[in-house]
């Protein structure tokens, strides 16, 4: 058997030729050439295909960041005005009818949101945006719900920031007749901004780590699309999926989530360490 | 006078329109906690609206023509159940029954179900929601009549008993959660036996022993960290460490306790350890929380009776810190419950039908099944989700309400 070579020579290939001792294959025997992906093509190719030998990462990020920026844009309004109406306007008792609410909003396991964003969520956009336009598993669904998800956690933590500015600041601001409006948005807030913007960044590192929801709503398989409306792989989900199937232990597939395990960590560790820095030194200390 | 104050000057015009978008901004802050409470309550609504509803059943063999001598199925004992079995399925079939286990150790109920099953078998065509089921009545018996002509329209309580009791099956018809549960309570076991010895014992150190040095802060830090990992991180570490570095000690091998042939280390064992690391950060900062409250007169008086350190903190500290550590520990109970992407990553089992029997054990977990259940495509499918859902809910609120029922009692103050 004679095969040409990439650079042209002949190569000849004995397959269980004359003269010789026949040896049996090893079964399962596969052909493999080394894989060396640099950390440049990790982080800028457009394609996750770890059997093909391309490892960008960039599909996977894409989606993650785009269900994330979702999750905050719903859940950074309405967790923020729900903490200033709890912390400013709410009376005792309904500020201890509506915590509970929230706290039980905090404890639905994740899939559960998960369940709820497939039967819910996406008939609902579905039917909103035409199913033609909505892919049964979409970015879109997956994200809202994940902001529904991190709400509860957004509004708590900056309830209890602006719970911590001290009444001396509004008093002042009453006295020098500011309206309860204007004492929230212009003393209060801005006062609380440490622990708000820590509360958001928090958020956002949770709504990046979140696999259930997406696992179960965004949709299988790597895909580089910038419209929420279309299903797309985040990294949560992917590592879900390879480690959830049929793999073995060593295959390409299965060892290659540990580099998108170590970019999820990475991105985690860092908004964390970002937020308990700015807790740290934009804490303003009264008296 | 300078323009910032003329903001706030003269004209009731401009007073009252302050008001008017006060009022305005309010209005707009109670829609928003609104938004909270109405996406909690249509979360619930989806799950009870899957709970219950009107299924098509056909059955494969009409339970009246098994009657035996005029005497119907449901009236007949044991013997007469197994005779009616016999003549009603292959004889490899029975065999292998009597080989699991033999028919005159079996009881009533048991042959009774494996007639219902294998016999009778009932099939759902098709399924509905509640809200289907309640008002578009006219519209499902047209589609029965058209689409199943044989089938009976039966109202189904997903959420029974049986559900309950029955283990897992491929038929959604008599498919159940034990296993699952089973499952749920082995590896929490074993994750807060792991978990509540080794969190309260740094919590301990870290509050009454250690210095404030360099490496103490960077040990704070690091547990302050460990808590915002996600939780999927802890699934591959506990992959790569329980499931194959040490899976000779975590599939039970080393112990002999199980066959090396087919064992591996997607155990319980591996999984409560998994879920044991995940809620050691919460029961550390719970802890140190509940042993920082304690006032230090306590100690000082206890010092100065001559106990020595570890008698003050054995005999007052952590008595005093006792609820809320408990507290912490059920919270991190309720978490590790809910758990569900490490248990994935783990390799918790798909399809399961023998209850665990130990920690070497293969397990399926409630929010595995849920997760299961609901990417499948067929309807029935979505109906379990949902009942093993509120299943699950059911046991998060009343671990939850006995934490802050513990945490209302033993409220005290110096």
């Amino acid at each position: 058997m004679l095969l040409e070579a990439v650079d042209g020579t002949i190569v000849q290939m004995q397959r269980g030729a004359q003269e010789t001792e026949p040896i049996a294959h090893r079964a399962g025997l596969t052909l493999s050439r080394e894989i060396n992906p640099s950390l440049l093509e990790f982080l800028t190719g457009t394609a996750w295909e770890p059997h093909n030998g391309r490892f960008g990462i960039l599909p996977l990020l894409n989606s993650t960041l785009i269900v994330s920026g979702i999750a905050i844009l719903v859940a950074l309004p309405l967790g923020l005005a729900t903490a200033i109406y709890l912390s400013e306007y709410a009376t005792p008792k309904a500020r201890s009818r509506l915590k509970p609410i929230l706290e039980i909003l905090a404890g639905v396991p994740t899939v559960v949101y998960g369940f709820f964003a497939l039967t819910f969520m996406t008939p609902l956009l579905r039917a909103i945006f035409g199913s033609s336009v909505v892919e049964i598993y979409n970015m879109a669904s997956a994200g809202i719900v994940v902001g529904i998800l991190i709400l509860p956690f957004v509004s708590t933590v900056s309830e209890d920031a602006l719970s911590a500015v001290p009444r001396s600041l509004r008093e002042a601001a009453y006295g020098l007749g500011a309206t309860r409006l204007e004492t929230a948005i212009q003393i209060v807030l801005p006062a609380a901004f440490s622990g708000i913007a820590a509360a958001v960044i928090l958020a956002t590192s949770r709504a990046i780590g979140e696999t259930m929801v997406v696992a179960i709503a965004a949709g299988a398989g790597p895909n580089f699309t910038f419209n929420p409306f279309k299903a797309a792989e985040t990294m949560t989900g992917h590592i879900a999926r390879i480690s959830g199937g049929d793999l073995s232990y060593d295959s390409l597939d299965y060892n290659s989530i540990f580099a998108v395990g170590l970019m999820l960590f990475l991105m985690t560790l860092v908004l964390n360490i970002i937020s308990q820095r700015i807790v740290r030194r934009f804490r303003e200390v009264y008296e | 006078m300078s323009q910032a104050s003329s903001k706030f000057t003269d004209t009731s015009v401009q007073v009252s329109r302050r008001h008017v978008s006060g009022k305005l901004w309010l209005a707009i802050f109670q829609v928003a906690t609104l938004i909270g409470v109405v996406a909690l309550t249509v979360l619930l609504l989806t799950i009870l609206n899957d709970s219950f509803g009107y299924v098509a059943v056909e059955n494969k063999v009409d339970p009246d023509s098994l009657a035996v001598n005029g005497i119907p199925l449901d009236a007949q004992d044991k013997e007469n159940l197994v005779q009616t079995l016999r003549g009603n399925i292959s004889a490899g079939l029975y065999a292998r029954f009597e080989r699991d286990q033999p028919f005159a150790e079996r009881d009533e109920a048991n042959v009774y179900a494996l007639i219902q099953e294998f016999v009778i078998s009932p099939r759902i065509l098709e399924s509905w929601t509640l809200y289907d089921s309640l008002f578009i009545r006219e519209q499902i018996s047209e589609t029965l009549e058209r689409d199943f002509p044989n089938a009976e329209l039966q109202f189904r309580n997903w959420l029974s008993w049986n559900f309950v009791r029955a283990q897992q099956s491929s038929y959604p018809e008599i498919a159940g959660v034990r296993t699952a549960i089973l499952g749920s309570l082995w590896t929490i076991a074993i994750a807060i036996a792991f978990s509540l010895p080794v969190g309260v014992g740094a919590a301990v150190y870290l509050q009454e022993y250690a210095q404030d040095n360099q490496i103490n802060r960077i040990i704070q830090t690091n547990i302050n960290n460990l808590a915002g990992v996600p939780s999927i991180i802890y699934g591959m570490l506990g992959l790569a460490i329980f499931v194959r570095a040490f899976g000779l000690f975590t599939s039970g091998i080393a112990f002999g306790a199980v066959d090396p042939a087919t064992a591996n280390g997607r155990t319980i064992l591996s999984a409560g350890l998994t879920l044991g690391l995940l809620v050691l950060p919460l029961i550390i900062i719970n802890a140190q929380e509940a042993i920082k409250a304690v006032p230090n007169s306590l100690r000082e008086a206890s010092f100065g009776l001559g106990a020595t350190r570890w008698e003050t903190i054995w005999a007052h500290v952590l008595p005093n810190a006792l609820p809320g550590i408990l507290t912490g520990s059920i919270l991190a109970v309720s978490r590790a419950i809910g758990e569900t992407a490490p248990l994935i990553v783990i390799g918790a089992s798909t399809f399961i039908q023998v209850d665990p029997s130990g920690p070497f054990s293969k397990f399926t977990t409630l929010p595995i099944q849920i997760f299961q259940w609901t990417t499948r495509p067929q309807g029935a499918y979505h109906h379990l989700a949902a009942a093993a859902s509120l299943v699950l809910l059911v046991m998060l609120l009343t671990l939850n309400a006995t934490a802050i029922l513990l945490r209302n009692r033993s409220r005290r103050s110096y």
